[in-house]
């Protein structure tokens, strides 16, 4: 192949990285929910969309893009809990599809919203001045907000670490999640804990629509074809498990990219065949507990 | 930002039409019911297939607004004798199988007497199967090189837009010997992207280009950035981005992100006017494209001129985009056609087209006999980023390559019968 050479190969699996950061940022919060809350949540492509679209109403009202990265996850979270107290919580202690196909009407609700209110036509959403252009990485040039985003990802994963691992209240979550009945025992409002669960999962969706806006707009379908690549991120990773789906999501970026550097036609392809390989080799993932889609 | 709402209005039933309906179902019981049905005339329906969701809806959406125009002109001039004209419009979502359905649905339950539309090589195609097989006039506002061909071509299809051959055949003539020989095709993966890069390769023969590469992209990519270091790394004169819509708009601000644009000159075989008008200036700087209209040829034409006034009456002040301008075209001809015709009968309107030579919107056209191509020009734009007298004003013409069947593909070589 013409213009092949290491520093090409160094810079494409850079860019599968930073593609990977994207796809973590999404998933984990996917996998958030779902780990805590067994809720295959549909509407996060939807969440996500609606980051984008908050941010560019923030805009309008003259914030800024920095006043966004803290509005944005927010609102988005606040709206996230007001679908998890009203919606989602009557289902819980029913079969898993319940959840599922609430969420799913949900996405469409929410997209048809937003066509309406905002119209069919996507909108430009442009990258923040300072962080404009492409900079020399060494091997090649790569550009300067997709390095913003991958740090962004970093924080976030950081926070929701320190927050889940470090805190009394990380700590009830993470029981939560392995033993509701124990620790409803032990006089723990668990409702409140999912709640809350939920409202960080779908504040991080819109966080990172927020985040991918720059990249390509923002537009009602935009959280359509992630949301595809973001299962294939969770199912990998194991479902529910927040390192599987970092792994998982950096891992899929990598497959993404060079597959397009040898065959891009079938770029789209590889992440699907890459989970059926691994649903093969490991049923549940890299990191997933057995059983707990059952 | 309402605009979602106005497109609705085909779907629902209106008064009129229930009484029509229920009127109907009445006379169908009654002794009188031959007289009274020659006493109502039906309104003449066009079917307007186009993806008005997905990542063509803006310029879908410009689409049915000028086609909206060029009937409201044919109904305040009178209709065909006091008949009126009435646009269907319907979601294809930019799927063969969506558009199929959708173009059956228009000719068997809505009795549809012409359908315009599509705004996809291969949705029409789709669409043309089915009006070619019904017998009905199907005139394609959207790009296709097959729809000219023998397989693909009946008595009944039209192709009011250009076609890929043409277009990259003047970009090419435009570009090539300008900017360099060395070239990267970036391609949205269906006939439209193919038609067009090998409309590109071809006229590329004559100044000695080099295809580096062809890097091939499914339609509704939202990231290119797997794609760009490579492109990067070739180091090509041009860079040809052949998709289209919102794919144009992403992948033309990522290239632009990624700093191409300082080494290479980036081409594209259409300009979408709707695509740069949603991206921004910043994504479109400086790229150089071809297109069917541009709205400041007003200048130049009455035609235009009076088009875009229209338009811009009916529309608060706004102007036509490129497919917009075909939109109108495309039904504006039809009609058209009827009023020479003197009917709706399709083997009349058929012969009306052939024989029409029109200048309607973008200076002097006409359908070729063989394959009903309109012969038309095509326009060479760059972008603008500066000196914009209005939020339309986004691209300077800098070229114009006039009509000539010259430039078209023969008749025999696309397998018709000379």
């Amino acid at each position: 192949m013409a213009g092949l050479s290491l520093d090409l190969i160094a810079l494409q699996l850079f860019a599968g990285l930073a593609l990977g950061a994207i796809y973590v940022l999404f998933a984990i919060g996917l996998s958030l929910i779902f780990g805590m809350l067994t809720v295959v949540n549909f509407a996060h492509g939807a969440f996500y969309m609606v980051g984008a679209y908050v941010g560019l109403y923030m805009l309008s009202l003259g914030g800024n893009f920095w006043l966004c990265l803290i509005g944005v996850p927010l609102a988005v979270g606040l709206f996230g809990l007001a679908v998890e107290r009203v919606l989602i919580r009557p289902l819980y202690g029913r079969s898993i599809d319940y959840p599922l196909l609430l969420t799913f009407g949900l996405s469409y609700v929410m997209v048809e919203l937003v066509r309406i209110v905002f119209g069919k036509t996507g909108y430009p959403f442009d990258t923040p001045e300072i962080l404009q252009g492409a900079v020399n990485i060494g091997v090649g040039y790569f550009p300067l907000y997709r390095l913003f985003v991958i740090g962004a990802a970093a924080a976030v994963l950081l926070a929701l670490w320190l927050f889940l691992e470090k805190t009394s209240f990380g700590l009830i979550i993470r029981a939560g999640a392995r033993d509701p009945q124990i620790v409803r025992v032990l006089g723990v409002d668990v409702s409140k804990v999912w709640l809350i669960v939920f409202g960080i999962g779908t504040g991080i969706a819109g966080f990172a629509g927020l985040l991918a806006a720059p990249l390509q707009g923002a537009s009602p379908e935009m959280g359509g074809t992630i949301l595809a690549e973001a299962f294939v991120v969770t199912v990998v990773g194991g479902m529910g498990s927040i390192g599987g789906a970092v792994l998982a999501g950096l891992l899929v970026g990598v497959v993404v990219s060079m597959t397009s550097l040898f065959a891009p036609e079938m770029a789209k392809v590889s992440i699907f065949a890459l989970m059926a390989l691994v649903l093969i080799v490991r049923p549940q993932g890299f990191f997933g507990r057995a059983g707990l889609m059952s | 930002m309402t605009e979602g709402k106005s497109m609705r209005k085909s779907g629902s039933i209106s008064r009129r039409r229930l009484l029509t309906t229920v009127g109907a179902a009445v006379l169908a019981a009654s002794p009188f019911r031959i007289n009274l049905l020659q006493a109502e005339e039906a309104s003449i329906k066009i079917g307007f297939p186009v993806p008005l969701t997905g990542p063509y809806g803006t310029e879908a959406q410009d689409q049915v607004r000028a086609a909206g125009l060029a009937v409201a002109q044919f109904n305040d001039a009178g209709g065909l004798d006091g008949r009126k004209a009435e646009l269907v419009v319907r979601d294809d979502k930019l799927n063969p199988g969506e558009a199929a359905t959708r173009t059956l649905e228009l000719v068997e339950k809505e009795k549809v007497s012409f359908v315009v539309g599509s705004l996809s090589a291969a949705v029409q195609l789709a669409i043309n199967n089915v009006t070619k097989e019904r017998g009905v006039i199907f005139n394609s506002i959207s790009q296709s090189d097959a729809i000219n061909e023998a397989a693909d071509f009946s008595k009944y299809t039209f192709h009011e837009a250009l076609n890929p051959h043409i277009t990259s055949g003047a970009v090419g003539r435009y570009a090539f010997p300008k900017f360099g020989k060395k070239v990267v095709f970036l391609t949205a993966d269906y006939a439209y992207g193919h038609e067009m890069v090998r409309g590109f390769l071809e006229v590329g023969k004559a100044f000695d280009i080099e295809n580096l590469a062809d890097i091939r992209h499914p339609i509704g990519t939202t990231d290119y950035s797997t794609l760009l270091p490579r492109i990067q790394a070739l180091k090509p004169d041009i860079l040809c981005i052949c998709n289209f819509g919102r794919d144009q708009q992403i992948s033309l601000k990522q290239a632009t992100d990624f700093g191409l644009k300082q080494t290479t000159q980036i081409i594209a075989p259409l300009l979408s006017h709707a695509s740069r008008v949603a991206a921004g200036p910043q994504a479109f700087e400086g790229v150089i494209g071809g297109c069917s209209f541009y709205w400041g040829i007003e200048d130049k034409f009455a035609s235009t001129k009076a088009f875009n006034d229209a338009f811009r009456k009916m529309y608060d002040g706004r102007l036509p985009s490129d497919y917009g301008a075909l939109g109108y075209g495309g039904v504006r001809t039809v009609l058209a056609a009827v009023r020479n015709a003197g009917s709706v009968d399709t083997d009349k309107v058929v012969a009306a087209l052939e024989a029409l030579k029109y200048d309607f919107y973008k200076g002097p056209q006409y359908y070729r006999k063989c394959d009903h191509q309109s012969v038309q020009s095509v326009m060479i734009i760059k972008s603008k980023s500066k000196d914009m007298r209005n939020e339309s004003d986004v691209f300077e013409v800098i070229s114009t390559e006039e009509p000539d069947e010259a430039n078209l593909r023969g008749c025999a070589e696309l397998g018709h019968k000379v």
